[in-house]
């Protein structure tokens, strides 16, 4: 367990460093395939919505369904 | 009694879908016609949503759906009465943009003559690393009521509380990747007051008897999901998804999807689908139960038990040129999935045979969206 935690730290310490020298590697006049409409992640949420629900409905699962909270960063 | 658990994914569509963090969702209205035919049920109904931004950094929407429900299922003829029925939802949002923060407040209700369901969401998502990266979490809370027909004295509540966290990242000019891990707890009266298990009983004609199935007042899932999307080189897109799931009362389940999405002119887009979805039994799920109480914990609900689906999608979209002076741009689009299941262990009780031995249960669906967007 101890390892484990260790292992989470370095993970977490590294990630942290790494962050505050990343530079966008893909630069803003590279992302206009982004602001196409048919590469939205939920183009239509209304739609989406209610197939999400017919699965939910007949299904034992249900989560992570991935059409929230998406970005494209493409502004 | 629909299963009004939905109420909680309805809210999230309405928390700024499919927005970065850092841009506030466009101003929008759809109306929108469903339709569900499969396995003796016909449910239908509209959806509204309507979108609108204020002060720059603000944005409210508001949805209205229905289900209007007309049920001879295989539970409903082997054990019930065909139904009618009705549900009713609407949910109501707000987004808030400050830089490159944006946060989401939503609420939604949902009633049925015998369900009553509400549920409050709060989300979070922040755009980092030169707008490459949108980290997002968020969390909801349920609380619903649940009744019984010709049964005043019974009213049980449910309580839900969801975790949410989720990830996107632009990885090349023409790849876009996303995860998300969703937590889901439940406590309260969790299965259908009227859905009964059936045992073996000789003494009975049939050779088997009912009795009211009996689910845990908890439930904890996990839901971790991975997905991409990827720009082709002659502007058209394909994606993929992939969601694994685990749950408390023993179900685990997988999720694939692929899709390709190809425009034509400027005037419509096309969309094909495939989905496929397997799913192992809940540890308390049987189909014929060996005698009466034969356990603390009975189902015999087709959506605990070890099943699989596939299903085909096909879309179009069509760009309107209407002239309206207050619509910036409008579409009609129209959706069709074919849908077929097959149950490994629940068994069609309308097919003759010794008890245990009937022939197993399957179905096929078509689902139908219709609808029209505006955008203003």
């Amino acid at each position: 367990m101890r390892t484990a935690t260790r292992i989470l730290y370095l993970t977490a310490l590294l990630g942290l460093a790494g962050c505050s020298s990343v530079e966008p590697w893909v630069k803003p006049y590279e992302r206009q395939n982004f602001a196409d409409p048919i590469m939205a992640i939920d183009r239509d949420p209304v739609s989406s919505s209610y197939i999400n629900h017919v699965f939910e409905a007949r299904e034992g699962a249900r989560g992570a369904v991935g059409s929230h909270g998406g970005g494209c960063g493409c502004n | 009694m629909l299963r009004s658990r939905i109420v909680l994914a309805s809210a999230l569509m309405l928390a700024a879908a499919g927005a970065g963090a850092g841009v506030l969702p466009e101003d929008r209205a759809d109306v929108l016609y469903h339709r569900y035919e499969g396995g003796g049920v016909t449910i239908d109904g509209p959806s509204l949503l309507m979108r609108k931004k204020f002060a720059e950094k603000y944005s409210v929407s508001a949805n209205y759906y229905v289900d209007m429900v007309s049920s001879a299922s295989i539970d409903v003829v082997t054990t019930a009465s065909p139904y009618r029925e009705e549900r009713t939802q609407g949910s109501v949002a707000l987004d808030m943009l400050n830089g490159k923060t944006q946060y989401s407040l939503s609420f939604t209700n949902s009633e049925e003559n015998d369900y009553t369901a509400n549920s409050a969401s709060f989300d979070v998502s922040q755009d980092m690393f030169g707008d490459l990266t949108t980290l997002s979490f968020g969390y909801s809370r349920g609380w619903d009521e649940v009744r019984k027909r010709g049964d005043e004295a019974f009213i049980e509540p449910v309580d839900r509380r969801t975790y949410r966290v989720g990830l996107s990242q632009i990885v090349t000019p023409a790849l876009m990747m996303g995860l998300s891990y969703e937590l889901v707890v439940d406590e309260g009266f969790l299965n259908n007051p009227y859905r009964s298990v059936r045992y073996l009983d000789p003494a009975s004609p049939a050779g088997y008897a009912y009795q009211a199935e009996i689910y845990p007042h908890t439930r904890t899932s996990s839901a971790a999901s991975v997905r991409a999307r990827y720009f082709l080189p002659y502007r058209a897109a394909l994606h993929g998804e992939y969601r694994y799931f685990t749950d408390t009362w023993g179900i685990g389940a997988h999720t694939a999807e692929i899709g390709y999405t190809h425009p034509w002119t400027d005037k419509w887009i096309f969309e094909l689908g495939l989905r496929f979805y397997t799913q192992g039994n809940a540890d308390f799920y049987s189909d014929l139960f060996p005698r009466v109480d034969a356990q603390n914990f009975l189902a015999r609900d087709k959506e605990l038990s070890s099943f699989s689906n596939q299903m085909i999608s096909l879309g179009a979209t069509y760009e309107l040129s209407l002239g309206w002076k207050f619509l910036q741009r409008s579409t009609l689009s129209f959706f069709y999935d074919r849908m077929q299941f097959q149950y490994d262990d629940f068994r069609d009780l309308t097919s003759a045979g010794a008890p245990g031995a009937e022939e197993l249960y399957g179905f096929d669906a078509n689902v139908f969206r219709f609808f029209f967007s505006g955008w203003f």
